[in-house]
Parts: C-alpha cells; structure tokens; sequence
C-alpha cells in the first residue's frame, strides 16, 4: 500500500486490519500520535486527513491511500515549532503530554473548523458562532487530558486564535500562584 | 479483531453487487471498527462505499433537500440551508460525539449505530442483540442509560443516535439500493424495528440494501430547537432528549411534531404526544397532558426508573421555549 504523510511518500505492507494509527506507530515510526482508549474516546490518537481531523485509531489505512495524513510530525519540528506547539509551551497546556500531540492536531482542525464558521453545540447563533472559552471547551471535548491541562490548553488555543482572554489573563493566575507560594497556601 | 476481504467500492450499484452474505458496508467507519475489535462485529468482508459519489446535499425544488449518505455529520450541520430551515437536525448532530467523530461519521452510517448498552459491549455477558436467544443480562443489571419504552422481554436496549431523533421529528425518507437493483424509499417513521424477539435486526433493511440518501420534506413551520440531558456537558450519549418543532398560529398551537431519544429501542415518536398539543392554547397543563401521553406505557427497571420523570420534564421545559412568543429558538 502507498501513503502520504507529512507530504513524504511511503509504501508499507500492511495487514488490511492496520489503522491509520497502528501504520504510523508501528510501521513507519512516527510515534508522536498516541494510543489511548483505541476506541475513539480520548483522542490520542488525532490527526489530520485532508486538513480535517479525526480518530487515526478508528480509521483503516487502507481506506487511506490516496489522501494526505498529517501527524504532530508533518506540524513543526524542534526549531521551527507550529504556533499551537509553541503556545502550549509556553502556555504549560500539558503535564505528562501524552495527549499533547492529539491535543495540538486536533486544535489545528478546530481552529480551521472555526475559520469556518461552523457552529458548535454552545453556539447561540448557529449563523454566527461567537469564539470564547465556552466554544474553545465544547469543541475541545473529544481530547481527554488525565492531568487536566485544560485550563492552560484553553490559554494556549485562545492566544493563537487571537481571542481576549476572560477573566484574568494567564499572567495574573501566574501572579495569584506565586504570592499564594509566597505564601505557603500551596504547600 | 478478525480478519476480513476488503474491496473498495466505485459505484452504488457495484457496492450491493459485491456485498456477500458476511459483508459490511464501511463508510466513516467510526461505530463499525470499535465493534470489530471487540469482535461484536465479525464481517468477513467491509465494502469500502467511502469514496461513493454520494457525498452532496442538494436542494429540489419543493424546497425540501437530499441529502447524500456519506455527507459527514460534520457538514451536514454546518451547512446553511439545514441550518436556516432545519436547524433541530444541526443542534441534534452538533449534541452528538465529539468533532473528530462527526468529521468521519456519515449520515447514513449515524442510522445505523448500533446500541452502547453495556452488556451488548460486554462480550462476558448475555445479550440477545449481539448473540441471539443467550439472554439479557441488562434487564435486572445496571441499566440506569437504558430503554422505558419500546423494550421487551428480550432487549432494553437504547438506539443512541441523536441525528436519527431529529430525522424523526422532520418526516425524513431514507433512499436505498437492493442488492438486486431496485431502489425503494423508507420512511423514518417505517425504518427502525422494535426488539420483540429478535432485537438482534434493528431496522428493516435487506441483506445488501444499501442507504444512498436521505430526504428531508419542505421545510416544517414553527420554531426548532433539541434538548438533550446527559451525564456531562460534552461528548456523551443522551440520557433523554427530544427533538422539537412546534407552530403556534393565533394564539394556539398549530402543529408539533416531537422525537425522543434515550428512552427506547429506536428514536422514539408517539401521535397522542403531538395529538394532545394540536389546537390548544400553550399552557402548563397542556405540556403535562402530552408528557403524561408520552409516558402512558413507559416501564423502567430500577435504576433507569428516573428518566420517566426526566422526559417529561424536558418535554414540558422545551414545549415552553418552543411556544414561548419572545426568545426564538434556532
């Protein structure tokens, strides 16, 4: 079978029972997508195919051949980061990270999704969805995170959609957790 | 799981004349491969109809839309005209899995889900519905997610859908192909199965018949909206929820055409529901009268007792949106 991931040409000799997943993992050493649940649960496992996210661990790779797959790979490498990578750095929107390379493939989709205009669940105006942490959350939900990162996720998606932050900004919490160290309430 | 042949299909008519008597159609994928590896499901070949050319929305001229079965519940939300004109199908579409899910998730395929009750994932329990005549271990087990109406001795299972309530509530007709060539048109309202003995045979399908569209009538007067109650605020099946489209002309309801899901074995609808609204003026004790229609005959079992009250009272809080003159509902 032939594949396109990442814009890299690939022939592989899979069994016809591989998923997109199990292929990049396991025949072609892209690792960076993970296995969660492999049921279409957590969302480890997204990617990218024809710019439009999905669960690479519920799809076949042989219904794949003809399309282009991008994994966490094909989105940025060190030195030259995707602006989602470099938020949820600098964002901390991750603990243990195994979620994060789903996380970020998935945000890229949404993002574009949003660009859009499809609404979501939370849309009040199925014309005109509005774009704050609600919509940023609800259309998140298909991306479980153990540690619970969401808070700091939800900062990093916010800054590069260019949203205002509600509430107090990320600098502000930063500043109430110092000054709570300070003063020995987290300890 | 098992392994299986694999042919792409490029044509309708070569998808049904290369089905065989162990063979799946496989579109989005999505429900279909979670079952095959639990090996619930146990094909011996998947049809790819992915790649069908049966992926458009189109408009006929009764102002009434065809909507192919590979459309993704994705755009099948987004898009424009069923969001200005059927705006229940896109809240209930939007109500149902994750965004990943309705990328792949066909529309075709989100008729055919199959039940998430636990005993029928359970392949340690019995289940009339994945092995038939074994039993269910369901009724008298934990069974708070599933039916109160509709069920048998046999099965409780739930029809889990959200997209298919809202087909409901809109007179949707699903356009197919048999195996043998002739097409034939089904209404919703004629497509699903109750259990009854043999609740492992879920709607009325052939062997090999495979859904090309969905067609979806004039656009209904009144007010749309779904309302669904869940566990949590995202990505998880409906405990109860109710598809609604109501009309209210001088001062009385007008027309109303109501579906349920999470009470039953298929998207649930029931005429003394919409009989009890037809040509009274909105009132609480309207809204109870058809709750109480809804719930005559419903039965639980023990701990999925709650949702009887759970409808009604979603019924009643969406009746008052829907016949409410300020606040329209979309």
């Amino acid at each position: 079978m032939h594949f396109t991931i990442n814009g890299q040409s690939y022939d592989a000799d899979v069994d016809v029972r591989t998923s997109v997943l199990d292929l990049c993992r396991e025949h072609l050493g892209l690792t960076g997508s993970k296995k969660g649940c492999d049921h279409g649960q957590c969302g480890a496992c997204t990617v990218l195919i024809n710019g439009r996210r999905v669960n690479s661990c519920l799809t076949l790779a042989v219904m794949h051949q003809d399309d282009e797959i991008t994994t966490i790979e094909g989105l940025g490498q060190v030195g030259n980061l995707h602006p989602l990578q470099d938020a949820f750095v600098r964002h901390d929107g991750y603990q243990c990270g195994y979620c994060t390379p789903g996380q970020i493939c998935s945000a890229v989709g949404m993002l574009d999704e949003v660009k859009k205009g499809w609404p979501s669940h939370v849309s009040g105006d199925l014309t005109d969805p509005a774009f704050d942490d609600a919509e940023i959350s609800e259309r998140m939900s298909g991306n479980l995170c153990r540690c619970a990162a969401y808070p700091n996720i939800v900062d990093a998606i916010r800054e590069v959609a260019g949203a205002e932050p509600e509430g107090r900004t990320a600098a502000e919490k930063d500043e109430t957790m110092r000054s709570e160290l300070k003063q020995g309430a987290l300890v | 799981m098992k392994t299986f042949t694999y042919a792409k299909a490029e044509t309708p008519e070569a998808a049904v004349g290369g089905f065989a008597q162990d063979a799946k159609f496989i579109a989005g994928g999505t429900n279909l491969l979670d079952l095959m590896k639990l090996q619930i499901e146990t094909p011996g070949k998947l049809v790819d109809i992915s790649r069908l050319d049966l992926a458009q929305i189109d408009e006929r001229e009764d102002g009434g839309l065809t909507i192919g079965a590979l459309v993704p519940n994705s755009d099948l939300a987004a898009d424009p005209r069923v969001i200005a004109k059927y705006a229940v199908l896109s809240r209930a579409l939007l109500a149902g899995a994750s965004g990943q899910l309705r990328n792949k998730a066909s529309t075709g395929g989100n008729l055919l889900q199959r039940t998430r009750c636990y005993y029928f994932y359970d392949t340690g329990s019995k289940c009339n519905k994945r092995e038939p005549g074994s039993g269910c271990d369901a009724i008298g087990g934990v069974n708070r997610i599933l039916a109160v109406l509709g069920t048998s001795e046999h099965c409780i299972a739930t029809h889990p859908s959200d997209m298919a309530v809202a087909m409901r509530a809109l007179d949707a007709t699903v356009l197919t192909l048999k195996a043998d060539g002739d097409r034939r048109r089904i209404s919703i309202h004629d497509f699903y199965r109750l259990p009854g003995d043999t609740p492992h045979i879920e709607t009325v399908l052939e062997a090999g018949e495979l859904i090309t569209h969905i067609e979806l009538p004039t656009p209904p007067k009144g007010k749309q909206t779904y309302r669904k109650v869940r566990d949590r605020a995202s990505y998880a099946f409906a405990l109860v929820s109710v598809a609604g489209v109501v009309s209210v002309e001088d001062g009385r309801i007008a027309s109303a055409s109501l579906a349920f899901g999470g009470l039953a074995p298929m998207p649930w609808k029931n005429d003394a529901v919409e009989a009890a609204l037809v040509g009274q003026v909105p009132s609480d004790a309207v809204f109870a009268a058809a709750a109480d229609a809804l719930v005559a005959d419903a039965k639980g079992f023990g701990s999925n007792d709650f949702k009887i009250p759970l409808v009604k009272r979603t019924l009643i809080a969406m009746l008052r949106e829907l016949t409410s003159v300020e606040g329209a509902a979309s």
